[in-house]
């Protein structure tokens, strides 16, 4: 008993855990693909730039959080999504509308998302330094042990504060998003756009504000991303490092163009990484026993220094078997 | 008074010119039919109206203002409306969402333009919560032209709206086309089947190699015996 | 005729006045070591230059490929480990590659089932079942020999092979992969192949760094030998001027043979694929074989360059590869110069690496002013890790210049010259 509730913390747990993320990632990509056409890599920068600005604004408000009784980044998020989104509008009016203006080909956009990443790590680590940082200052990460009532299962269930929180978060966002895709004139604007950007054009569609739009959801999704993320490890500034693969694997997995695809995408990178790293031989050891096997004390599918493969062979896998991704997106 | 009125506009893509000096002129409810061969430059004609091509020579007015060179957006908000000739309805939209579309610029209630739009094309009701990607062609034009039409235009661009249709889809086509100019829209449209339109046309513009050939009444293109051997087929 | 050239003129004499200046000022030593790391550079922005330049693919693992001409590199040249070759784990180890090859052999094989007419769901069910099979037997036997040859002989060694044949094998390999990807990828949109590289890059990346059998992982190897006379024998002058001529004869070679095929048939083929694929695409051209065919050309280069570079450091160190140095550095330098023009890559190439290394000294220099007047001025104590935030800002830097250039010289310094090809 108590192996299936290891299995259950380090693979369902964890492994929604890490999807969540990838998938509000993966969103903000898929979006910014179908509308602008790009594969928008400073992504991954923009959640670490997001994190930090939450981090700046609990520094500065540290009482907040205590006063309400929640982690006082998380009661910063709502101002940190606000300003990551500004941020994120800026850096398209500064170095991606000139180009698109110019009807650069996509690729050169893919290029200068390259440099803006780069301005990007820059200007964190700049002002944060190269460390890695604590998001809660004044405050203390809370841990639910949760007991099973079974006798034999003396191993606790163990969820913290951040992740139940990433989990509601998670949930939220995703419904108003659909909401907001399906009912509102906007969202609906944005579907035609990535439907038909020349006929959106021709019926009179504000292009401009469909474009801000993108990257507002986009910029929030990152702050929140990254927030929620590092509330739950810690953070860093290399925390882009290890995100930009796999999130691009989710939107690619998921059909690109494609807002479900991207979520169902992030959480099949998100189960498939903690599975490959999981380690079999601990649920194996009590049959292992009974059998009298000798079992290797490791028996993980990858081992944990090569968990990045595992996003890209799920690209691989998808681009050989099913380029359009599993719920068929529009932009191959 | 011209509604719309082209003074011999030069444009093309990039580099190359297509057009090369089109005058075109079209009265507050009339209907204009260009036709011409293929490659005449009758859908770059369009464009070059609508603000999608550069205009290096000429000018264009809008019931008597100059918006030459205008973009989409702002020729939308002037009341001029435009339906491409291909790809003209979003996919993945369904009718209902189209045609909302089209009504994005409005800041009032479109819940009547709406109805109408039903009224004049009752097929669409019936398939309004349905994918438009999922709509034969003819009825994919009737949701081209009922996007352009909500934003109760003065002036509709149609590029070929009949192009692959059945006889029987076209002939419901013109007459939609006829019933929308009878409540006063201008409408100026691009047709192969030149003959049909020219009966139903008030003014007529026989275009060749980016120029004005004929320009005459309906009726008087399809009773020139010169019109009639080289663009209407005998 | 010379008129012509007058703006590759300007440049060059400037960027020889430049290297000048750094001789002077930093001594020959650091000079030359300077311009030989510099015409490694150059190697692999030719490389990059076809790729992007001649084709429009875009590359963004480039890092991945000069890791894995160094690795080779190493492997071949360096001296043989006899208590491997002596100790029963060499036949352990070949045990192991044999069950991966006959792996291989099985996968390929069922990847061809396809002609006796077995369906293709499950020819690709076979061939995924055999891939995990492999996968796990492969890794199950290789993990005990591993460990053993960590813990007895350390590494294997390498196999003393003249340093050229390293070279070689390192542009080989590279072009493996290069095809692997590109075979993949190349149909696909263009944002794929970014993002595949990408992956790759850091795979190549992960797999050097802690195959620590084969390449010692974050204990480096060295010293790597090169295939001149080395410094003790002549001294750091004069052995770095040896292999610096060294060096620019490949590049002439590489120069020579690139002019040719920019203007064989192939050439145009390709640039006229790069700049109009649907009437490429019309007139039946196979875009995606000659898009490949550069691809994987390109990826050569960089394998080779990585592997003079590396053969040059002495040291081989997986986790010395970043993205920053050993991509971005290289994708500045050819869109500065002027992509799909030899000659501005390679200016783009000697004065970008003169920037980049010059800018060291110089970031830590104004960091340091800013300290001082900071202190004086507002009595503002600077974080300690001030030193390591100012190379940083070089980051930025990078960043910044490679969105400048794109949006206000697209066509970087030296342009590429419009051939007028007559058909
Ligand atoms: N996007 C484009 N880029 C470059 N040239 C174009 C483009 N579209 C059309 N052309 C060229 O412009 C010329 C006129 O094309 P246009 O589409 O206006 O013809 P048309 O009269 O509408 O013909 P059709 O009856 O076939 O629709 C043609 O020679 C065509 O090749
Ligand atoms: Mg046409």
């Amino acid at each position: 008993m108590n192996e299936f509730i290891f299995l259950f913390n380090s693979v369902v747990i964890s492994g929604a855990v890490i999807g969540a993320i990838y998938a509000m990632g993966a969103i903000g990509v898929t979006l910014i693909f179908s509308i602008l056409r790009f594969a928008h890599f400073a992504h991954a920068d923009l959640m670490t730039t997001g994190a930090f600005v939450t981090f700046f604004l609990t520094v500065m408000f540290p009482g907040v959080g205590p006063a309400v009784g929640l982690p006082t980044a998380f009661v910063m998020l709502p101002i940190a999504m606000v300003l990551t989104s500004l941020i994120a509008v800026g850096i398209d009016k500064a170095f991606y509308k000139p180009l698109r203006e110019h009807n650069v080909k996509p690729i050169v956009l893919v290029m200068a998302s390259l440099g803006v990443t780069f301005m990007l790590q820059g200007l964190v680590r700049l002002f944060a330094g190269t460390g890695s940082r604590n998001l809660f200052v004044d405050d203390r990460k809370e841990i639910f042990r949760i007991d099973l009532p079974w006798e034999l299962a003396s191993r606790k269930i163990v969820i913290t504060e951040p992740q139940l929180l990433l989990f509601l978060f998670t949930i939220i966002a995703v419904v108003s998003l659909h909401y907001f895709l399906t009912r509102s004139r906007l969202g609906k604007a944005m579907r035609a756009m990535s439907d038909n950007a020349d006929l959106a054009r021709v019926s009179g569609i504000n292009v401009n504000v469909v474009v801000i739009v993108t990257w507002v959801i986009a910029g929030s999704l990152c702050a929140a991303a990254g927030t929620l993320l590092s509330l739950d490890v810690a953070l860093k500034p290399d925390l882009s490092f290890n995100l930009l693969l796999p999130i691009f694997a989710a939107a690619i997995v998921g059909g690109v163009g494609h807002v479900y695809g991207a979520v169902l995408g992030g959480f099949v990178v998100g189960f498939a990484e903690s599975l490959a790293v999981f380690n079999w031989a601990v649920v194996l050891r009590p049959l292992a026993r009974a059998m009298e096997w000798d079992l290797p004390r490791s028996m993980a599918l990858v081992p944990t220094e090569y968990k990045i493969t595992v996003p890209f062979f799920i690209l691989i896998a998808i681009l050989v078997l099913r380029p359009t991704g599993i719920l068929k997106g529009k932009v191959i | 008074m011209a509604i719309l009125e082209t003074k011999n506009i030069h444009a093309g893509y990039g580099g190359m010119n297509i057009l090369n000096g089109i005058n075109m002129s079209i009265d507050s409810g009339e209907i204009g039919v260009i036709v011409g061969a293929n490659g005449a430059g009758k859908s770059t004609s369009l464009k070059a109206i609508f603000g999608l091509l550069h205009i290096s020579e000429g000018s264009i007015e809008l019931n008597g203002e100059d918006i030459t060179n205008a973009d989409p957006n702002t020729l939308v908000k002037h009341g001029m409306a435009f339906v491409p000739q291909e790809k003209n309805v979003f996919v993945s939209l369904t009718v209902e969402e189209n045609l909302e579309m089209g009504a994005f610029l409005r800041k009032d209630s479109y819940k009547g333009t709406l109805e109408a739009v039903y009224h004049y094309f009752p097929d669409l009701k019936d398939k309004r919560y349905q994918p438009a990607g999922e709509l034969s062609g003819g009825q994919r034009q009737m949701v081209a032209m009922g996007r352009a039409l909500m934003i109760e235009p003065k002036v509709l661009l149609l590029d070929e709206p009949t192009a692959g249709l059945s006889p029987l889809y076209m002939n419901e086509i013109f007459d939609r086309v006829v019933a929308v100019n009878r409540e006063g829209v201008g409408i100026l449209m691009v047709e192969q089947n030149a003959k049909q339109a020219l009966n139903i046309a008030h003014k007529g513009f026989v275009l060749a190699a980016g120029r004005n050939r004929f320009t005459d009444t309906g009726e008087n293109l399809l009773n020139d015996p010169e019109v009639a051997k080289s663009f209407l087929g005998g | 005729m010379l008129a012509d050239y007058k703006r590759e003129i300007i440049l060059f004499s400037g960027l020889f006045a430049l290297i000048l200046l750094v001789m002077s000022f930093m001594g020959m030593a650091y000079s030359t070591r300077m311009l030989v790391e510099a015409s490694c550079y150059a190697i692999i922005a030719l490389g990059l230059t076809i790729q992007w330049g001649y084709a429009g693919l875009f590359n963004a693992g480039i890092m991945g490929f000069l890791a894995i001409g160094a690795f080779l590199t190493m492997l071949f040249s360096y001296p043989v480990n006899e208590d491997f070759w002596g100790s029963g784990l060499a036949s352990d180890l070949g045990s192991v590659f044999l069950k991966l090859l006959i792996g291989i052999v099985l996968i390929v094989g069922s990847m061809q089932l396809g002609r006796f007419g077995v369906r293709q769901n499950v020819r690709r069910l076979i061939t995924l079942i055999l891939i995990a099979i492999t996968y796990i037997v492969f890794m199950n036997s290789l993990d005990p020999v591993a460990g053993a040859i960590e813990s007895e002989v350390g590494f294997i060694g390498g196999f003393g092979l003249p340093v050229w044949i390293g070279w070689v094998f390192g542009g080989l390999v590279a072009g493996g992969i290069a095809y692997f990807i590109g075979h993949i990828c190349l149909g696909l949109r263009s944002d794929y192949l970014a993002v595949a590289t990408l992956g790759i890059a850091e795979i190549i990346k992960a797999f050097l760094k802690n195959a620590d059998w084969l390449t010692r992982g974050t204990l480096t190897v060295s010293p790597l030998p090169w295939p001149t006379p080395g410094p003790a024998e002549l001294g750091f002058v004069m052995a770095r001027a040896l292999y610096l001529s060294l060096t620019a004869l490949m590049i002439v070679v590489i120069f020579f043979l690139l002019t040719r095929a920019y203007n064989a048939p192939w050439g145009r083929m390709l640039r006229a694929i790069r700049d109009n694929e649907t009437s490429a695409l019309a007139m039946g051209k196979n875009v995606n074989k000659r898009r490949l065919e550069v691809f994987v050309f390109g990826a050569i280069l960089m394998g080779i360059g990585g592997a003079v570079l590396g053969s040059f450091n002495g040291i081989f160190d997986p986790s010395g590869y970043i993205p920053l140095n050993h991509t971005f550095l290289i994708w500045v330098m050819v869109i500065l110069g002027g992509a799909g023009n030899n000659l501005g890559t390679l200016f783009g190439a000697v004065f970008v690496y003169i920037l980049w290394t010059m800018s060291e000294p110089v970031a830590l220099w104004v960091f340091d002013v800013i300290r001082n007047l900071g202190d004086a001025w507002f009595g503002w104590e600077a974080p300690g890790d001030l030193d390591s935030r100012a190379l940083q800002a070089r980051v930025f830097v990078i960043g910044l210049t490679i969105t400048l250039v794109l949006r206000y010289a697209p066509k970087g310094v030296i342009p590429e010259r419009v051939a007028h090809h007559h058909e």
